[in-house]
C-alpha cells in the first residue's frame, strides 16, 4: 500500500479546525483564541524545522552528528523535567540527578534495541536512532520528573516521621523507605496505565502512524509491543535512578535529614 | 564528675550555627533542665546533640567520642524526642519493635492496651506525645533528649511522666530536657541550662 502524501491545501484545510475552535473562543469570550493560535503556529514551526533537521541527519548518517543531536535531546529533557519540580535540590544537582540518570536510562535503552531487536545497518541509523530515543526519552523523563518531586515534596512534608525514625537510630535508607517508595509508584504509574489501556483504549501514535503510511497492523503492533517495553524498561531505571541519587542527596553519611539541600519553594 | 570515665555524658566545643553553649559534663543520674524563651536555640541544641543538624565538637557518651560510632548506633544511646511527634505507619503498634513491651509505660502514662491495634490518625495531640515518650523509652538509651515533654498534657498524666523519668534516673540514665516550667524544672533537675535571646547558653542552678 502505497503513502498518501499530504500537500499543504491539506494541513491548511485541517488547520480551518483550529480558525473554529478560536472563533468559538472569541464568541464565548473563553480568552483562548490568542494561546490557541500562537501554540498552533509554534508548533507548526518546531515541527517543520525537525523535519528539516532530521531529514539532513538521515542524509548523513553521521554517528557524530548523530550523537550530538541525541545529547541535546537529552539536555532539553533535564531542564523540562527540572521545571516541572515544585521542589528541586539546590545548585547543580537540581539539573544534574534528572539530566544524569536520563542520559543513563535512555542511551542504553536505546542502544540495548538498536543493537539486539531492531538492529538497522549501522546500527546508529539515525532514521531509527533517534525515533526510538525520543519516544523512550519522553516517557523516561515523565517518570523521573514526577519520582524526584514526589520525593522531595513528600520528604519536605513528612519530615517529622522522617526525623523521628532517624532519632529512634533507624538508618536513613529505613526512614525514607516509605518516602521513596511513594516516588516510584507515582513515577511509574503512567507507563503502567498506558500499558494496561492501549488497545483497548487508545491506538498508540507510533502504531497508527505505521497503519498510515502502509504498514501491515501486525507488523505495526509488533513495533509497538516493543517499544512499550523499552519505555517502560527506561522509565523505571531512569526514576529508580533518579530518585535514589537524590535520596541519598537529602540525606548524608551521618544518617541526617537535609532539606536545606533543597532549592526555596518556587514562587507560583 | 572531671574524668570522661566517670561522666555519662561530656561535651567540649559543641558548635552549631544560633547557639552558644558551653563546655558541660552530666554524671549518670543527672538531669540537666534547657529553659529559656522560645526561639532561644533550645530545640537546637538538643537536636545537635542528637546529631541531627551539621556540628561541630567534642561529644562523648561514657567516654565514646560520637565521631567514632555510626550516627544510627549513637541516636539508640543518645534518644531525642521532638516536640511535634513523627509517625510513618497506620497503626501505632507499627511504631514499635514489640508493643507489648512497650504497654506497661503507656499504661502507666494513661493509654489502654488497645492503644496498640488504634490508627495513628485517631490520636490526639496529647497521646501521640505521649506515645513518642514511651517509643523513646523502650530503647533504653543511656541518655534522653526531650523537648518540653509534658508540654499539653494534664496534670496527672505529667505527674506519671515525671515519675517514670525519675525511675530512669536512679538506674543511671541521664536526661536533658527543655522546659517552659521553672517548677518541673527545679522538680527534675538540679542544673538548668538557660538559653538568652540570642542563643548563647550558661548553667546556672534550677532554683
Amino acid at each position: 500500500m502505497p503513502l498518501i502524501a499530504l500537500d499543504y491545501w491539506d494541513l491548511a484545510l485541517a488547520a480551518l479546525l483550529l480558525l473554529v475552535n478560536a472563533g468559538l473562543s472569541i464568541w464565548l469570550q473563553l480568552g483562548l483564541a490568542r494561546d490557541t493560535l500562537i501554540a498552533a503556529a509554534r508548533m507548526a514551526v518546531q515541527l517543520s524545522l525537525m523535519g528539516l533537521v532530521l531529514k539532513m541527519l538521515f542524509g548523513m548518517v553521521s554517528p557524530w552528528l548523530t550523537g550530538l543531536f541525541a545529547l541535546a535531546m537529552i539536555l532539553f529533557a533535564g531542564r523540562e523535567a527540572m521545571a516541572r519540580q515544585e521542589r528541586r535540590l539546590a545548585g547543580w544537582w537540581g539539573y544534574g540527578v534528572g539530566t544524569t540518570a536520563m542520559l543513563a536510562a535512555a542511551a542504553i535503552v536505546t542502544v540495548f534495541a538498536l543493537t539486539t531487536q531492531v538492529r538497522p545497518d549501522p546500527w546508529y541509523d539515525p532514521r531509527y536512532a533517534i525515533p526510538l530515543l525520543g519516544m523512550i526519552l519522553g516517557n523516561t523523563m515523565t517518570g523521573v520528573a514526577l519520582g524526584l518531586h514526589t520525593l522531595t515534596a513528600t520528604a519536605a512534608r513528612e519530615k517529622a516521621a522522617i526525623e523521628a525514625r532517624l532519632a529512634l537510630g533507624h538508618p536513613r535508607n529505613d526512614a525514607l523507605r516509605h518516602v521513596v517508595a511513594a516516588a516510584l509508584r507515582t513515577a511509574l504509574m503512567p507507563i503502567v496505565n498506558s500499558m494496561a489501556a492501549t488497545g483497548l483504549v487508545a491506538l498508540p501514535g507510533m502504531m497508527t502512524g505505521q497503519i498510515l503510511s502502509g504498514v501491515d497492523p501486525v507488523e505495526a503492533v509488533k513495533y509497538q509491543i516493543l517499544i512499550m517495553f523499552l519505555i517502560a524498561g527506561g522509565t523505571g531505571f531512569g526514576a529508580l535512578t533518579a530518585v535514589l541519587a537524590a535520596a541519598a542527596r537529602i540525606t548524608d553519611g551521618r544518617h541526617r535529614l537535609r532539606l536545606d539541600r533543597l532549592a526555596p519553594k518556587k514562587a507560583r | 564528675m572531671t574524668s570522661d570515665g566517670e561522666a555519662l555524658l561530656s561535651v567540649r566545643g559543641l558548635v552549631r550555627a544560633g547557639i552558644d553553649i558551653p563546655d558541660f559534663e552530666l554524671a549518670p543520674g543527672e538531669a540537666l533542665a534547657v529553659v529559656g524563651p522560645s526561639g532561644s536555640g533550645k530545640s537546637l541544641f538538643l537536636r545537635a546533640l542528637a546529631d541531627l543538624d551539621p556540628n561541630e565538637g567534642d561529644i562523648r557518651l561514657r567516654g565514646d567520642a560520637r565521631g567514632a560510632m555510626s550516627a544510627p548506633d549513637w541516636r539508640r544511646r543518645v534518644t531525642f524526642v521532638a516536640g511535634e511527634s513523627g509517625w510513618w505507619a497506620e497503626r501505632v503498634r507499627d511504631h514499635f519493635e514489640d508493643w507489648e513491651a512497650a504497654e506497661p509505660l503507656a499504661k502507666r502514662l494513661g493509654l489502654p492496651e488497645e492503644a496498640g491495634g488504634w490508627t495513628i490518625s485517631r490520636l490526639s495531640t496529647g497521646e501521640r506525645q505521649r506515645l513518642a515518650l514511651v517509643r523513646a523509652l523502650v530503647q533504653e538509651p543511656d541518655l534522653l533528649l526531650l523537648d518540653e515533654p509534658t508540654s499539653g498534657l494534664d496534670t496527672e498524666t505529667e505527674t506519671a511522666a515525671e515519675e517514670i523519668l525519675a525511675e530512669r534516673l536512679s538506674v543511671g540514665a541521664a536526661i536533658l530536657f527543655s522546659t517552659h516550667d521553672e517548677a518541673q524544672a527545679g522538680r527534675l533537675a538540679n542544673r538548668c541550662l538557660r538559653f538568652a535571646k540570642d542563643g548563647a547558653a550558661e548553667i546556672t542552678s534550677c532554683r
